[in-house]
């Protein structure tokens, strides 16, 4: 049965499906990373993938614009972001090993729970999309609640950082590849804050490490009444 | 039940049997090369095998009878687990014997009686061994499962022939599943076979051995089947990964001019398979033993994963 | 009238026993006849019970009212293929166990072995008129008498202090379960009053009801299965009994509430919910990763055997689970298909995990030692019960081609068409529950091997163990018994099926012997061929004719030269058996990896110690969860009621008068 069904999708769809099934596990890998490091590598990687999809759902599509955003996400996140992150990491001296507050392999049990529930919870939005590959809604849902699982599990302040710049990516996954893309006005929007929000904490981190002298938010927890 | 099939069978077993010690050795000449020394010649494990055999047994005073059984059990064990494979064909008389869920327990029997063994004389090691044996086992054994659960929802069977029918002869499609399947695949074979990152199979140091560890009381004829069962036990994981994962050039027949050129695709496609295991033995290190139940939890995880997937993206609403 | 005959030959079977016993009883100090006679007379009972049984399982449902029991409500008695198949389970173990028994009773130990019999036949009994019973009265009197003898059997060496414990334990717990399975049959019979089970087959399906009674027989049947969380006196019961009765306990009678479970659950419920099947899975899930676990990382190689039941229980409910899920969605075939592998579970079980009890009751009875820490090398010594413990061990392994192994292959086959369901979670979920129960196998193949291991292979770890001694002839009948029916169940799967397929048209409405018996006996594809096979007859012959092939052909070719030394061991000069791993030693990993769900207590000595003593137990979570809060619950419950004993004879006259004002005032009308 099911081989049958894969056949009527086209070559296309089919390569934008394995992208989907990269980008999810890109957003395992990630969560069960220790280093600090080969997270941000795992990100650019994640960023190749996305240009990719990008690029192909452009050219069967015929739609100029997302070739712009496809060339965009490739300078910003594969280029960019990444340059601008090692660089604060070296600035910062932070140390390379994260710790991680329930251990790895709880966090990936957790982690197939979400995917499960985002399986479930895209289908019936998922039948209501015209496209072919309607089904990589639910993978984008649920690297979005990995990255927020990243976030929540993490004690160190880069990692979340991360885990936010990755849930951005699902979400721009899945508006690639689910609806053949936004107008150029909700993209540039929608970019701008992540550049606004990238400011703000980069901010933030300075002003931590200068009153705690470390990067851990588990200080934070100090300042609040006893 | 024809004549082919019948011959296919023998012809797979017979080559299994040949080919394996060669493999090794060729795996062996890959890291050699990647590490910038010269190998041992490429015949050396079959020169290994026949100096065992020429030797004595010595045996430890309390060894028991399940000891010197043990050899002969795993050899055997894995002779048929290299016959069930299908690598020359998927028309085997032995093929409706064993599934892939069979396969796994067939795995398992091998390794039970090789930690039995470890135990046996009653050595630290031996029994150290034992247990790392056991623990690597008790999580690989459920990812090697659900890899096979993935190949067995998409071909809808559990029977390898079909699976291996099902893959190679329909049109080509890709298959994200059968990528994340692969991957958890590949470190499920490396615990399997006592590779790195898990067990390093050329150390001496016998505190980090794993596999090594459980044989160090056998020699001569002894010894030299459970490195052949080694050997084998490879072989067989190497022909399962290229039969589920790439199984272009596996004929659905077994007319001798389709073997023929099944047994050609097989060992160019062998030696790309060893070169590569050479590659990722060389390119890791291994493991603490407490991180192993980590690595091995990872390719359960992933396993799991390209099951969720190939029911969401392939399975269709 | 012929099939009249068949209800009441094997009620006259069952009645043999309850005579044989009363004939102990009559004898109580006559060591030879109550060992010689009665027991092996026992056991050929049990062999024609089960040959009657297996007559009865084709044949239809038949029924009879005995006129015993209270004025308005007699006994009444059924047998259909269900219990057909359970008393065919009762008498092919009981035979076995029965003629162990009679080589392992001992003069001079323990209670009378009169008393001892009689115990024991009542036993059986009960368990025979359980699996009979045909209405609620008649069942909950067979079910007591079946907890009380064993309670007695527990308890025979009632002179230790903890034995008289774990007896206690396992009374309690079993009249928790009592009431539950009392209120559940209440709840079935409704306000008509008739407790046989055909008015409960009447019972209307409205409303929640249907949800009460099934689930208050779920936790009173489980608490006699051990399910979670009422399963902690399983590890302290089977210990505590002889080996034979703990064989008895865990090979049948924690069937007979499986039996209980099926019986109401596709018996007497007609539509079953989803979620019903949902929870026994998870209940089932939980309690054989538990088990297994708990079993990985014991010291005492009875407790170890008990916690590989609870596993063993939790799979067999995991199947009945999956069976209810499929059968609520109206899929026939696949809910046959999932409630034959649990059938057959309960029968594999049944075998090995018997055998394995057995073969340690000839070890302790040879070396007086229970504790793995004291055993060891016993291969030498003992080769029969060695060899025979190898069997139930690979057995209870789940490794081809022995029975274990073709029922949790059914299993797995049923779990792969769950992708199929209509239910959005739960086709996602359920396969990777099939990861699970293999992690679940895996880890019994660990806990199996650290057994064998420990008890038989390696160095002896005292000096007394070479006075062991190898199990007497009526011991070895009894063993062999049941390691050939763990060969011959794992060989002929089909013979199997084909037994079980009326069995799960009478619960589910489908079978497998059609699609089964097309294929030989050779080969098992329950669905098709190309969809799934597995030939254990063609396994073990090619094991078989491989071994002494390469035997043969590497003697000729080479030599067969064999000469004994001392262990390598690498060149180390000393080597003792303080030197092998221990039982903790062995279990450490498994320790290390599970550390969030055990509970550990121990000392361990400073540096300074002048005799420094080294200890660590693993204990069960559960009691401090739950069963001390609650026990904690109700002392303060009672220290509140407690304030109404005054201890003044006035306050008591005041008690009685409030209470008549009360009952004149009150009611009107």
């Amino acid at each position: 049965m099911s081989t049958a069904l894969l056949h009527t999708v086209p070559l296309s769809g089919q390569v934008i499906n394995l992208c989907a099934a990269l980008m999810l596990l890109l957003g395992f890998a990630m969560l069960a990373q220790r280093r600090v490091l080969s997270l941000i590598n795992l990100f650019m990687l994640q960023g190749v993938v996305l240009f990719a999809s990008t690029l192909i759902v452009a050219l069967t599509t015929k739609q100029s614009h997302l070739l712009y955003s496809a060339g965009l996400t490739l300078v910003l996140k594969v280029f960019a972001l990444p340059y601008i992150l090692h660089r604060l990491i070296r600035k910062l001296s932070v140390k390379w090993d994260v710790e991680t507050l329930l251990n790895i392999p709880t966090t990936m049990l957790v982690g197939i729970g979400l995917v499960v529930i985002a399986f479930n919870v895209a289908q019936p939005i998922s039948q209501l999309s015209g496209t072919i590959t309607r089904a990589t809604i639910g993978i984008a849902l649920a690297c979005v609640l990995l990255s927020f699982l990243m976030m929540i599990t993490r004690s160190k302040a880069v990692p979340q950082v991360i885990a936010f710049l990755a849930m951005e990516n699902a979400l721009f996954f899945a508006a690639t590849s689910a609806t053949y893309g936004m107008p150029m006005v909700v993209e540039l929007g929608i970019a701008l804050d992540v550049m606004v929000g990238m400011v703000i904490l980069g901010v933030f981190f300075f002003h931590i490490r200068q009153q705690f002298d470390s990067l851990d938010i588990r200080h934070m927890e100090r300042s609040k009444d006893a | 039940m024809n004549v082919y099939a019948l011959f296919a069978q023998l012809l797979e077993l017979v080559i299994a049997l040949l080919l394996a010690p060669l493999l090794t050795g060729w795996v062996n000449q890959c890291r050699a090369w990647l590490q910038n020394r010269s190998a041992p010649p490429l015949l050396q494990t079959y020169y290994t095998l026949s100096k065992l055999f020429h030797k004595d047994v010595l045996i430890a005073h309390n060894a028991s009878s399940l000891f010197r059984a043990a050899p002969y059990i795993i050899f055997a064990c894995m002779a048929l687990a290299s016959a069930i494979v299908p690598t020359l064909s998927t028309e085997l008389i032995f093929a409706p014997a064993a599934d892939a869920i069979a396969l796994v327990g067939l795995f398992a029997l091998a390794r039970v009686f090789i930690a039995l063994a470890g135990m046996d004389v009653g050595t630290s090691f031996g029994s150290m061994g034992s247990r790392r044996e056991m623990l690597v086992g008790f999580l690989a054994e459920p990812a090697l499962l659900m890899v096979f659960f993935t190949a067995s929802l998409i071909s809808q069977s559990t029977s390898l022939s079909t699976i291996v029918d099902t893959l190679a002869h329909s049109e080509f499609a890709i298959y994200p599943s059968l990528a994340f399947a692969g991957v958890a695949f590949t470190m499920v074979s490396l615990a399997e076979n006592a590779r790195v990152p898990i067990d390093n199979p050329t150390t001496h140091l016998e505190l980090t051995m794993i596999h090594e560890a459980m044989i160090l009381e056998y020699s001569g004829r002894h010894l030299a089947l459970i490195e052949w069962a080694s050997s084998l036990k490879l072989f067989a994981y190497s022909c399962l990964g290229l039969a589920l994962f790439f199984p272009f050039g596996i004929p659905a027949t077994a007319e001798p001019a389709a073997l023929s050129f099944a047994l050609v695709i097989l060992v160019v496609k062998l030696a790309m398979g060893g070169a590569a295991l050479a590659l990722i033995e060389t390119l890791n290190a291994k493991l603490r033993i407490f991180r192993a139940p980590e690595f091995l939890g990872t390719a359960f995880l992933l396993a799991v994963l390209a099951m969720l997937v190939h029911l969401l993206l392939e399975a269709g609403p | 009238m012929r099939e009249w005959i068949l209800l009441d030959s094997i009620t006259m079977t069952a009645l043999g026993w309850l005579a044989i016993g009363v004939v102990g009883v009559a004898f109580p100090r006559r060591f030879t006849l109550i060992s010689r006679v009665l027991f092996p007379l026992g056991a050929a009972f049990g062999l024609v019970l089960a040959l009657l049984a297996l007559n009865a399982i084709g044949s239809d449902a038949q029924v009879r009212i005995l006129a015993l029991g209270l004025p308005d409500l007699p006994f009444h008695l059924r047998l259909d293929a269900l219990s057909a198949f359970f008393l065919f389970l009762l008498g092919v173990t009981g035979a076995g166990i029965s003629i162990y028994a009679a080589g392992y009773l001992r003069k001079g130990e323990g209670t009378a072995p009169g008393l001892h019999c009689l115990l024991y036949h009542l036993f059986l009994f009960s368990m025979a008129f359980v699996m009979l019973a045909d209405d609620g009265y008649a069942f909950m009197v067979a079910w007591e008498t079946m907890a009380l003898s064993s309670f007695f059997l527990v308890t025979s060496e009632h002179r230790h202090a903890e034995i008289r414990r774990a007896g206690y334990l396992y009374l309690l717990i079993a009249h928790i379960g009592a009431v539950g399975i009392l209120l559940s049959f209440g709840v079935m019979a409704g306000s008509a009053g008739d407790y046989t089970f055909d008015a409960m087959r009447d019972f209307s399906t409205l409303g929640n009801w249907p949800t009460i009674a099934f689930l208050l027989a779920l936790f009173g049947f489980g608490a006699k299965a051990g399910l979670l969380p009422l399963h902690v006196w399983l590890p302290e019961a089977h210990p505590a009994a002889p080996s034979p009765v703990s064989a008895m306990m865990s090979g049948v009678m924690l069937k007979t509430a499986i039996y209980g479970l099926l019986r109401v659950a596709f018996d007497l419920l007609h539509a079953q919910l989803w979620w019903w099947g949902v929870l026994l899975l998870v209940i089932g899930l939980g309690s054989a990763l538990f088990g297994v676990i708990f079993a990985a990382v014991q010291t005492d190689m009875k407790r170890l055997l008990a916690y590989s039941s609870i596993e063993n229980i939790g799979l067999i409910a995991v199947g009945c689970g999956l069976a209810l899920v499929f059968k609520s969605f109206l899929l026939p075939n696949l809910a046959a298909l999932a409630l034959t592998a649990t059938l057959y579970h309960c029968l594999n079980h049944a075998f090995f995990k018997s055998l394995l009890f057995l073969c340690t009751g000839s070890v302790l009875h040879a070396t007086g030692e229970r504790n793995l820490g004291k055993l060891g090398g016993l291969i030498h010594r003992m080769p029969w019960v060695a060899w025979l413990a190898l069997v139930g061990v690979l057995a209870s392994a789940g490794l081809p081609p022995l029975n274990g192994f073709v029922s949790e292959w059914l299993l797995l086959q049923s779990f792969l068409f769950t992708s199929g369901l209509p239910h959005g979670y739960l086709n996602m979920l359920l396969p990777v529950v099939a990861g699970a129960i293999a992690l679940i196998a895996a880890l019994a193949g660990f806990a199996m091997v650290k057994f064998f291991g420990i008890v038989f292979l390696g160095q002896p770890r005292e000096e007394k163990l070479s006075a062991a001694h190898d199990a007497g002839r009526l011991e070895r009948i009894g063993l062999l018994w049941l390691a050939a029916g763990c060969v011959l169940l794992g060989i002929l799967p089909n013979l199997v099926i084909t037994l079980l397929d009326p069995v799960t048209r009478q619960l589910v409405g489908g079978g497998l012997a059609a699609t089964a018996a097309s294929h030989g006996w050779w080969l098992l594809a329950p669905i098709s061929e190309d969809r799934a096979s597995y030939s254990p007859a063609i396994f073990l012959g090619s094991i078989a004719v491989f071994m002494p092939l390469v035997f043969w052909l590497v003697r000729r070719r080479f030599h067969g030269r064999l000469t004994r030394v001392a262990p390598w061991d690498c060149g180390f000069p000393l080597q003792t058996s303080r030197m092998q791993d221990t039982a903790e030693g062995f279990g450490q990993p498994i320790r290390r990896i599970f550390s969030p769900f055990l509970r550990r207590s121990g000392e361990h000595p400073s540096p300074f110690d002048v005799t420094p003593r080294y200890s660590s137990r693993v204990e069960d979570p559960f009691w401090y969860w739950l069963y001390l809060p609650i026990a904690r619950l109700v002392e303060y419950g009672t220290r509140l009621i407690a304030f109404l004993q005054q201890g003044r004879i006035a306050i008591y006259l005041l008690y009685s008068f409030i209470t008549l004002l009360v009952l004149l005032v009150v009611p009107r009308g």
